[in-house]
């Protein structure tokens, strides 16, 4: 560590104004207040600093989300073997998974940390560690088969039209993992939604089968199309079954959750209200929605199903763009779970509606917190005057 | 009438065009920038329609303006537009019927485009025919630039097609996975396609940015 500090301390001046490489300054910026928490204090006003700044929170999330990646490697590995018909070892399943997911991972970073480095150096500010969890998040929430060159434009369009333009990170309204999603959904559906993108139908390096033309249906696409689910509630909750990278575990995103509530990083009223609000929809569509399949789904399904886990745990807690007063948490979750369940069941053209839901309410957390706070500031008004 | 091309002319027909453009600077008439730019040909046909229907409406109206009582001159205006629209859609009907099937209400809804309004209330209510006639063209030719712009985007990229010529849609481009972008063919693309413009056009432009 203390090498590393003197290494750092040694090459610093290289990158000052004026430096040999002036250009990378914030690059070199970036990654000595990511290596070392940063002890530049205010010089004026008075401040309090927390012990934990937003490098350090954004690393715990990116530790969260480990366990649904590692297993979302290992399930695409596993899909592909099951539905080509190959025999494979857990390690060859895994390795193929990985091998699979890693340049999603790269591609997001490289293409959303190059915007981001090269808008701090114009600007002449800090790079922003927002994107730390953002480009890990979006490998996790694409389908497996979805296109590196697609990726690389949705990415750039959500730094650029989501984030960049509101002033960067913690100024942005929606989350820009999702408003990746939310592009490729709509600009090319062939490759995000159907039934031909979930498993990998293609070898890698003599790895699995090859096999031209495959489809798999997510539970939800069955759902969707009436026809009969194929997969057990076990598998749901363990998470083999088709489906987006990361979210298809139930188990492996609770440890992340379980890491996330345990440091206060992710607020538990929003993680708890998304799931109630789920429940008490998909209660209400088993009791008097239509005659299909997708609203004759019992609650507990709905909620093991699709994104709702992932983004219930990593997407609606995002602090940026949820509501930020302790009570509009509450109501920010429940509609967001229920939305979410609504979509779902009422539309058949979107077996999954996790990602618009949020998007959804993310354009109504300012007017939450609005209401919240002005309820509180006439509450107080009132009980001030009574008490004369 | 030996000025007709003067300094003052030439500027009140080439500003609106660039400097002070209707769309991206007065942000004006971008609903039907928003409906009919999916395609480059009926964004020219609405382009032009607008800059004929705003040249001839403020040359009436300039006529008009000292003969209009004004408590009634909204009213007066709006027949005119009306009756321009009316024979532009029309000819459309007649000439151009494909166009005019994919512009569908957006013809008849010309009248409700504020730049129209805009440039009648605002110009030729206070200038001469020939001036009014100058200003209503340069504003329907800067309004017809951004669709044209904006269309061509959405039209190349949404479609692969530029007029309904094959640009991009090639087996070698399909096969090394290229497809086209279905979001460009949603009006939400336009906004932000518009939305560039202006943010190109202020970004180059020092002046135009507020303090």
């Amino acid at each position: 560590m203390k090498a590393l500090r003197n290494y750092l301390d040694k090459i610093k001046p290289n990158f000052e104004e004026g430096g040999k490489y002036q250009a990378l300054r914030s690059v070199f910026d970036g990654f000595e207040t990511f290596l070392f928490v940063p002890n530049a204090t205010s010089k004026t006003g008075t401040h309090i600093h927390d012990a934990i700044d937003s490098k350090r929170i954004m690393s715990l999330v990116v530790i969260a989300l480990i366990p649904a990646l590692l297993f979302g490697m290992y399930n695409v590995g596993y899909q592909h073997f099951t539905h080509t018909g190959t025999e494979g070892s857990f390690c060859e399943m895994f390795i193929y998974g990985f091998l699979a997911v890693l340049p999603k991972i790269i591609v997001s970073y490289v293409v959303g940390l190059g915007i981001e480095f090269v808008v701090a150096q114009w600007k002449k500010e800090e790079i922003q560690e927002g994107f730390l969890v953002s480009g890990m998040l979006i490998p996790m929430i694409v389908p497996v088969e979805c296109p590196l060159w697609m990726l690389a434009v949705a990415v750039a369009f959500s730094v650029i039209f989501a984030k960049e333009v509101f002033g960067g990170t913690g100024m942005n309204i929606f989350n820009p993992a999702l408003i990746t999603r939310a592009f490729l959904f709509f600009a090319y559906p062939a490759k995000m939604s159907g039934d031909a993108v979930w498993v990998s139908g293609s070898s890698i390096f003599g790895m699995g089968g090859s096999v031209d033309g495959l489809t798999a249906a997510t539970p939800l696409g069955q759902a969707a199309t009436n026809t009969e689910i194929t997969y057990s509630l076990n598998d749901m909750i363990v998470g083999l079954i088709p489906g987006s990278i990361g979210e298809t575990s139930v188990i492996a995103i609770a440890l992340g959750a379980i890491l996330l509530l345990w440091t206060g990083v992710a607020s538990w009223k929003t993680m708890l209200s998304v799931f109630v609000g789920g429940s008490v929809m998909g209660l209400i569509f088993n009791a008097i929605g239509p005659d299909t399949a997708m609203a004759h789904m019992p609650w507990y399904e709905h909620l093991c199903l699709g994104g709702f886990c992932f983004g219930a745990v990593f997407m609606a807690t995002d602090p940026v763009t949820s509501s930020r007063t302790e009570n509009g948490k509450f109501v920010y979750g429940f509609l967001i779970g229920a939305m979410a369940i609504i979509i779902r069941v009422l539309n058949p053209g979107y077996p999954e509606g996790m990602m618009l839901a949020i998007l959804l309410m993310n354009i109504f957390a300012p007017l939450i917190d609005y209401v919240v706070v002005q309820n509180n500031i006439s509450r107080r008004a009132k009980r001030a005057l009574s008490n004369h | 009438m030996g000025n007709l091309f003067s300094a003052k002319n030439k500027e009140v027909f080439s500003t609106p065009i660039s400097m002070n453009n209707p769309v991206t600077i007065q942000v004006l008439g971008i609903c039907s920038a928003l409906a009919v730019t999916s395609k480059l040909e009926p964004a020219i046909v609405m382009g032009l329609s607008v800059t004929i229907i705003t040249a001839f409406a403020n040359v009436v109206i300039s006529l008009l303006r000292k003969t209009v009582p004004n408590r009634i001159r909204i009213i007066v205006q709006l027949v005119v537009v009306a009756a321009l629209v009316t024979i532009v859609s029309e000819l459309l009907k007649a000439f151009a019927y494909d166009v005019s099937v994919q512009l569908s209400v957006y013809v008849g809804l010309i009248i409700t485009n504020c730049i129209l309004m805009g440039r009648l209330e605002a110009f030729a209510m206070a200038n001469g025919p020939w001036e009014s006639c100058l200003d209503g063209i340069g504003n329907g030719l800067g309004y017809a630039k951004v669709l044209v712009i904006t269309a061509f985007f959405r039209e190349l990229l949404g479609s692969g097609t530029l007029l309904g010529i094959n640009i991009l849609n090639y087996d070698f481009l399909k096969s090394a996975g290229y497809m086209n972008n279905g979001l460009m063919l949603m009006p939400p693309m336009a906004l932000i396609i518009v939305a560039c413009l202006i943010w190109y056009q202020r970004a180059k432009h020092k002046e135009l940015q507020e303090k």
